[in-house]
């Protein structure tokens, strides 16, 4: 079998997969939930709800505000019991709908058979994304881009291919290895409709090495669907990073500053794959994802399918609680997670992961002189030059930094994984790319 | 040999005149004219670059000046700098009120608890990027110093002890670059009185009152009794938070009175007159906290704070 | 639970790689070239690096706590590698006071007085040796130690010269030079052993294979010109590659982290630079080594290198 990878940089986090082989558990739907309105990039959505509305499971309760924004459905059914600000996991709070939960009743249109559905014939490509924008379906690997602006191809653009991010570059998820192995026949269907959505005739979906069980299966289970080709692709961080697939798998380059479909590929995750299948083939909107949670002395970690909205206190009960000796808690990967202070957040729609790491995992190794090794040039996947970038960030060198493209920089942090000297390198990359994107955006204006 | 010596000589002499000339000659002929009016402006400013006046730098402010002195202000150097300047160019000096750097927040270590530890690159900015901070208040000075990094004039300065920055009011010039530094927006440039004598609201915290009461004993709670009590229209309350308008305060300290939390402070004023003595004994505490920070600058204190609670600080200042 | 959770941005995975990990891996590499400078110049070669480690750690460790009034950090290799390779670069037989000026050069000079580790924009052990040859040419290059006969002695050993100066030529076999068996600085005698610890530190990542390779094959092709234009007075270019400092510089000095280009493509340029001045200097130079000269010249030029070759970045494509 023959792997493929992307060419520049990389670095090899031990992977970590202790949820690998715990099949996907449904989360009890827990007595309140939180939905943020911004759980997107874009604008957030507006709530439509009032305080003391009754809503039903898949009810819209906020629409999308803008192109690039979403809507969101209620995940449970039940009392809106309150409509304001929440927390989220940086500390600062967000808009977002309280509501406490009663029964479980879903909204009629729902079909919530187990049967799976292949008739995509008769679908056209504008009812395919009309229902992915419905659904408010977004990127469910962890950036939460809306899938319904990536279909909605620019006329002088053509798609050549989709491409399926089933990579799960990130140590520790398994949310996506166990959705290929649960819901293969799901995300082939999810994959067609999105063939058919861009217009295009080839898929391909990429996986990485270490879920050789899931490029089994979906290898033969893609002798069945025309045009969908499995691409093993080897072990290397960050290879779920859009462009860097597209580099893998079509050996192509995402010139800088430019998005994918301009070297003709539309790039989505497993997850929205079988999101898209269940809002078209199921009329089911996006209110629950599949969540993994572990960490290295969590007692049960494991993959739970959970309603959008569920404080993540619940999903760590059902892991047996927090262990003792937890010294950092996070909402995601520990490559690009996000560290919380509480376990009050919800699960948005792009947490892929809840992480609770040790205390000896948990802390930075102590700051050094830079030696100038060069092992963050080495490592960098964007080919930029990380200590320079976050000397000239601390220093204010805000056009420096432009001139050396900051604006490239993915924030993949393969550098900081790799510097011996234990520099905050990211720290200071992520202060002076949000600087120069403002400075860009302003002179736009 | 003689003739060795003095031929290196004349070598390197014929050299050194030969590098004059050319010297000489490149600087007459790209020598760039310009109003020697600049260069003596530039001379009296303070130099610190500190970008109150608008500008990039002092040199940027001087060939302002020169083309058109209306209107420019260096607050830094203030009036006797302005004076100087006029002399040297001629016309009015035109002086804005006077104001001063004030750090509008009172979450002192003692009354914010911790609710995280923040590890990793230590300035304000990248921790308000990252998260709230590492306290329950996402609105506080987060303590890192960004602001004293950019005073030129070290005037504001980190607290060890308190964890908050205290403005020097001596050396203090408004120019402004802390309140731009701040990522939480925390200072703020008010008007300067006599004595530097300040009421104004300790803290920014735009939390529902129970919210902010527990991450911070010193909050805001957006009760609105401050407002109530001013005679002067001088307080709004917006987002559960109050805000004094310097311009509009007279200083009578109602409005401190009537504060539950320790938010509301006044600062630099003499000790209150003892009225009802019996009832309030807090009150009595508060005003020889008050006088206290005038005399001893090393008290890090000013806040008014309930009895019991200032116990309890200095209690756990201890153990730690 | 009792403790508060740690925050920070991310990424909050961290590879093995530490800078005294880094170090220590260079040490380990070093170890086959000490070995057969042990064998061939025995306790000479002992007492040298002994003392060459133990002056450069001393000093830099007096420097920094008494100088820079800092908590000094000897604990991360970086010393004990510039003492080594400061010994790996003299004569087995030079005087202790000589290895003191020597690492008080190494590490005082060159290395904290621009900032100590990372800062520095020479290699600090080549300029100790360029110094000391300068200072002390008669003890530096004058009498080397023979190998194998001047194992039991230490200063009073038996010396001859370098096989690359003229009179030399033809009388050394190149078997010889491979492992080991003329006599030289302490780090060239075997070139065998030297080569091993390269490789084990590109197996290692320490380094990467773009300056060594570069250096030798610019060198080979270089000396080879010359060889096949001139092969009446021209030495053999195998001798080149093998003799004198070559493989030493190229391997272990010009491959310091501080003071190497970073990109690739800049390591490169950097190379070729060091291999073409090093044949210049060797065969119309007034020395008749160039490593130490060259590779100093061109640490020079890193700044420059660094700006002008950067990495090949993702996406630079033209846009059609």
């Amino acid at each position: 079998m023959e792997f493929k990878t992307f060419n520049i940089g990389g670095v090899h986090p031990a992977d970590k997969k202790i949820t690998a082989g715990s099949p996907i558990q449904v989360l009890p739907v827990p007595d309140t939930v939180t939905i943020p309105c911004a759980m997107h990039i874009g604008a957030p959505a507006e709530i439509i709800v009032n305080k003391g509305d009754k809503v039903k499971v898949g009810q819209l309760i906020a629409k999308a505000n803008g192109f690039v924004s979403a809507n969101i459905h209620s995940s449970v059914s039940g009392t809106v019991k309150q409509i304001g600000p929440l927390p989220d996991a940086s500390g600062y709070t967000k808009m977002g709908v309280t509501i406490a939960v009663e029964g479980d009743e879903w909204e009629e249109s729902i079909d919530r058979s187990e049967t799976i559905r292949h008739d995509i014939d008769d679908i056209k490509p504008e009812e395919i994304i009309a229902k992915v924008a419905d659904a408010g379906i977004v990127g469910m690997g962890g950036a939460t881009f809306p899938t319904k602006v990536k279909l909605s191809i620019p006329l002088e653009k053509k798609a050549e291919a989709v491409l399926i991010n089933a990579v799960e570059c990130e140590p520790y998820l398994t949310a996506d290895h166990r959705l290929m192995l649960e819901k293969a026949e799901q995300l082939m269907v999810g994959t067609q409709l999105l063939m058919k959505a861009v217009k295009c005739e080839n898929a391909y979906i990429g996986i990485e090495q270490n879920k050789m069980d899931a490029i089994e299966k979906l290898t033969a289970l893609s002798a069945n669907y025309p045009g969908i080709t499995v691409v093993p692709l080897k072990l290397k961080y960050p290879q779920g990073s859009e462009k860097h697939l597209i580099k893998a798998i079509m050996g192509r380059e995402v010139p800088s500053g430019r998005l994918p479909i301009d070297v003709g590929a539309v790039v989505d995750n497993a997850g929205t794959a079988v999101a898209v299948y269940e809002a078209v083939m199921k009329n089911k909107p996006l209110i629950e994802r599949i969540v993994t949670v572990t960490g290295d002395s969590v007692k049960n970690p494991g993959n739970f399918l959970v309603r959008i909205g569920t404080p993540i206190k619940h999903l760590i009960e059902a892991v047996g609680g927090m262990p003792e000796d937890t010294g950092k808690l996070i909402s995601g990967g520990p490559m690009m997670g996000k560290s919380c202070t509480s376990v009050e957040i919800p699960v948005a729609k792009g947490t892929s992961g809840i992480l609770m790491l040790p205390e000896k995992l948990a802390h930075r190794g102590e700051v050094e002189n830079c030696i100038r090794c060069g092992k963050c040039v080495d490592a960098c996947p964007m080919g930029l030059e990380p200590y320079l970038l976050s000397k000239l960030a601390k220093l204010n060198k805000f056009e420096d930094l432009e001139a050396n493209h900051i604006t490239d920089c993915i924030s993949c942090g393969c550098c900081m994984f790799t510097c011996p000297a234990n520099r905050p390198l990211l720290d200071y990359m992520n202060y002076g790319k949000g600087k120069v994107m403002a400075i860009i955006r302003s002179r736009k204006k | 040999m003689d003739n060795v010596i003095v031929i290196s000589m004349l070598i390197l002499g014929g050299i050194a005149i030969l590098a004059a000339i050319i010297l000489y000659v490149i600087a007459k002929k790209f020598k760039v004219e310009e109003d020697p009016r600049i260069d003596e402006v530039a001379e009296v400013l303070p130099g610190a670059n500190c970008g109150g006046c608008g500008f990039a730098g002092c040199r940027n402010f001087a060939e302002a000046c020169v083309k058109d002195f209306n209107g420019q202000y260096c607050t830094a150097g203030g009036a006797s700098v302005m004076e100087q300047v006029a002399k040297i160019l001629g016309g009015e000096v035109s002086a804005p009120d006077p104001k001063v750097a004030v750090v509008r927040c009172g979450g002192t270590t003692a009354c914010r608890p911790k609710t995280s530890k923040y590890e990793g690159a230590s300035t304000c900015a990248i921790v308000a990027a990252t998260y709230g901070g590492e306290t329950g208040c996402a609105f506080g000075c987060l303590g890192l110093g960004d602001c004293e990094n950019v005073c030129s004039f070290g005037a504001i300065k980190v607290n060890p002890e308190t964890g908050i920055a205290e403005v020097d009011e001596e050396k203090c010039t408004a120019c402004g670059a802390c309140v731009k530094a701040c990522p939480k927006m925390i200072i703020e440039l008010r008007k300067k009185s006599a004595k530097f004598r300040k009421v104004y609201v300790n803290c920014r915290n735009k939390d529902k009152g129970p919210v902010a009461k527990k991450a911070c004993t010193n909050a805001c709670i957006g009760c609105g009794k401050c407002v109530k009590a001013c005679n002067f229209e001088a307080i709004t309350l917006e987002n559960n938070l109050a805000y004094i308008d310097s311009e509009k305060c007279k200083m009578c300290r109602k409005c401190v009175e009537a504060c539950p939390t320790g938010a509301l402070v006044e600062e630099n004023f003499p000790p209150r007159k003892p009225k009802e003595p019996a009832a309030e004994p807090a009150k009595q505490l508060n005003q020889a906290d008050n006088s206290a920070k005038v005399n001893i600058p090393e008290q890090p204190q000013p806040q008014k704070v309930e009895v019991n609670i200032q116990k309890d600080n200095t209690q756990q200042n201890q153990q730690q | 639970m009792s403790n508060l959770l740690t925050v920070s941005p991310s990424p909050h995975a961290k590879g093995k790689e530490t800078v005294s990990g880094l170090m220590y891996g260079v040490l380990i590499a070093l170890v086959p070239a000490f070995l057969c400078s042990l064998w061939f110049f025995g306790i000479g070669a002992l007492m040298t690096t002994l003392l060459s480690v133990l002056f450069c750690v001393a000093t830099e460790w007096a420097v920094t706590k008494f100088i820079l009034k800092q908590t000094p950090h000897i604990t991360d290799g970086s010393a004990i590698v510039t003492g080594v390779l400061l010994a790996f670069n003299l004569p087995s037989n030079i005087n202790p006071g000589i290895i003191l000026v020597g690492a008080i050069v190494a590490i005082g000079v060159a290395k904290l007085t621009f900032g100590g580790l990372g800062n520095n924009p020479f290699n600090p052990a080549l300029v100790a040796r360029v110094f000391l040859l300068i200072s002390f040419g008669e003890q530096m290059t004058g009498k080397w130690p023979l190998p194998i006969e001047s194992r039991t002695s230490w200063l009073d050993a038996v010396t001859g010269a370098t096989p690359l100066s003229h009179d030399m030529l033809g009388k050394v076999e190149l078997s010889d030079m491979l492992f080991g068996g003329v006599s030289g600085s302490l780090g060239e005698v075997a070139a065998l052993a030297l080569i091993i610890g390269g490789i084990y530190m590109i197996w290692r990542k320490i380094i990467t294979w773009h300056i060594p390779v570069a250096i030798i094959a610019t060198v080979l092709v270089f000396t080879s010109i010359v060889y096949v234009c001139d092969p009446e007075n021209a030495v053999n270019p195998l001798y080149h590659i093998l003799g004198g400092g070559l493989l030493l510089g190229a391997i272990f000095m010009a491959t310091d982290y501080v003071t190497s280009p970073m990109s690739d493509s800049g390591k490169i340029i950097y190379g070729i630079g060091i291999g073409l001045i090093t044949v210049l200097i060797r065969n119309w130079g007034g020395y008749p080594e160039g490593m130490s000269f060259a590779i100093l010249l061109m640490n020079a030029l890193v700044p420059i290198i660094n700006k002008k070759f950067k990495p090949k970045r993702f996406g630079e494509v033209k846009i059609k």
